[in-house]
């Protein structure tokens, strides 16, 4: 079996008065990519922002239950939420470089969190980079502005943008539906290095996707947690006549 | 479309040429490097130096004055206040505050210099037209950082930095382009403005050497020489009105092109 590495508790989530997360129970396994599943507005997206509390910047949501990230509840009074933050690296769906050079794209988590020698910063963004699949296409124009990136190498960027603050985990949020073929291989096959070193948790609505690189799988309906379990037992043999379906492309 | 266009290019033209065309004589270097003698009502020698520095002196200290309430506010609004009641009343009252007329803002300034027993000086002109150009500021400099997007904010937030981190290292770089139009939006009417001046900023023929001096500025220097009934001061009324056209067309060529080169970073 898996080894548990965040561990989600009754889990509710309502934006004003819509119920969008219905009592969520469901740990999500260390060093594996775990695939959250579902068609469109089920809540997948919900569900990967509750893990670094990014739902607190949207206005009218309130939040019970818990979820806990190494033993501790992120919802407690009292959590540091930009070390919570820290852990967890965020691959958006769009490519979200902020305006400013690669380089400095980079260097900008470690900066804000304190790390200033030049020397180290360069080693760190050039590892970052590296680990990201990007490093020989940057390397001679570090000081360009972000922006003149293509989407693919936005969302390279984008990574080790993340990496950079030396997450425990990688959440991306359908992280290639906006590239091209050829940038989403590259992002399937970087997540699929990465899942040795990082606890990976991954929405897609694309199942083959799901297929190609889950180890686990959370399969979600509006709201609600209809199935989850290892990826082939998931896929093969579904419990659930719902996930059945799903799966086979009867709704989607 | 024509006809939008020709009225639009052919105002501004005749603006141009009348003043232009009625300068031209009194124009000269001596305009532009010498204070006046002789008195500024009467006095048809020298030039206009006083009302050049001191309008340039003005208008940059109101400026930087404006800018130093403008961007916090602007920053609170966006990144703390966002929607909440508190920010759509301090938005509201900048609106109305824009719409104040700027003698009012000079009359109110008044009021106060007499209570407190001041002298009309450049200090007071200062404050009086960053009273009235800072919720122009503001409210410009909030409209910029309104449309940076939310993405951006999210990315910063999930790198694990605060409010304040992503409030002045991504929201306020995002919006330098449009901050600095704001800007020299507010130095073009604070450097334009005679009425909130008429009465706050005094009025000599000499360059102010302390904030506490009164001083002279461009439009003030038109008002006082077209108010004569000798033709050839009325000239120089003209030409100052030429002198101050010129400053203001500098700028804002000098902010397209600033703007662009801060354009580079940003993220459409």
């Amino acid at each position: 079996m898996f080894k548990p590495h965040i561990s989600i508790q009754g889990l509710n989530v309502f934006y004003g008065e819509r119920h969008v997360l219905k009592d969520i129970t469901v740990d999500i396994p260390e060093r594996r990519i775990t695939a959250i599943i579902g068609p469109s507005g089920c809540g997948k997206t919900t569900l990967l922002k509750s893990l670094n509390r990014l739902t607190d910047l949207i206005d009218g949501v309130k939040v019970s239950g818990k979820v806990l990230v190494d033993g501790v509840n992120i919802f407690d009074n009292g959590i540091d939420v930009t070390e919570i933050r820290k852990k967890m690296g965020l691959i958006a769906q769009m490519p979200n470089p902020l305006p400013m050079s690669i380089y400095d794209n980079t260097a900008y988590g470690p900066r804000i969190h304190g790390m200033k020698d030049e020397k180290e910063l360069d080693q760190l963004v050039e590892n970052c980079l590296r680990g990201a699949g990007l490093w020989d296409e940057v390397k001679e124009r570090l000081k360009e502005p972000a922006s003149k990136l293509s989407l693919g190498q936005q969302q390279r960027l984008c990574l080790a943008r993340a990496l950079a603050v030396k997450p425990e985990y990688l959440l991306c949020d359908e992280p290639t539906s906006a590239l091209d073929p050829i940038s989403a291989q590259y992002i399937e096959t970087q997540l699929l290095t990465l899942k040795k070193s990082y606890t990976i948790v991954f929405v897609t609505h694309v199942l083959r996707q799901a297929r190609r690189l889950a180890d686990y799988v959370i399969f979600l309906y509006l709201g609600e947690l209809i199935e989850h379990g290892p990826a082939e037992t998931v896929f093969t043999q579904p419990s659930n006549p719902r996930t059945r379906a799903y799966i086979e492309g009867v709704f989607g | 479309m024509l006809l939008s266009t020709s009225i639009v290019v052919g105002s501004l033209l005749a603006v141009f040429a009348v003043v232009i065309l009625n300068g031209a004589p009194a124009l000269s270097l001596s305009m532009l490097t010498q204070t006046p003698k002789g008195g500024y009502y009467l006095g048809k020698e020298g030039g206009i130096l006083n009302a050049i520095i001191g309008s340039v002196y003005l208008a940059i200290g109101a400026t930087a004055l404006a800018f130093l309430l403008s961007l916090p506010i602007a920053l609170y609004l966006n990144e703390y206040a966002r929607k909440s009641r508190f920010a759509s009343l301090t938005r509201l009252s900048l609106d109305v505050l824009w719409g104040i007329p700027s003698i009012v803002y000079g009359a109110f300034a008044f009021i106060i210099m007499l209570y407190l027993g001041a002298r009309a000086s450049l200090l007071w002109g200062i404050i009086t037209v960053s009273l009235f150009v800072f919720p122009i500021m503001t409210r410009a400099i909030d409209e910029v950082m309104k449309m940076s997007p939310f993405k951006l904010r999210e990315a910063s937030y999930a790198l694990g930095s605060t409010r304040l981190e992503t409030a002045l290292k991504v929201v306020t770089r995002q919006a330098l382009p449009g901050m600095l139009t704001a800007v020299l939006l507010a130095f073009g009417r604070g450097i334009g403005d005679a009425a909130s001046v008429l009465l706050t900023a005094g009025y000599t023929d000499s360059v102010p050497h302390s904030l506490f001096d009164p001083v002279a500025t461009l439009p003030l220097a038109v008002f006082f020489q077209l108010g004569t009934p000798i033709p050839e001061v009325q000239q120089r009324a003209y030409a100052s009105g030429v002198i101050l056209l010129v400053l203001v067309l500098l700028l804002s060529i000098a902010s397209r092109l600033s703007t662009r080169k801060f354009m580079k970073y940003v993220i459409k």
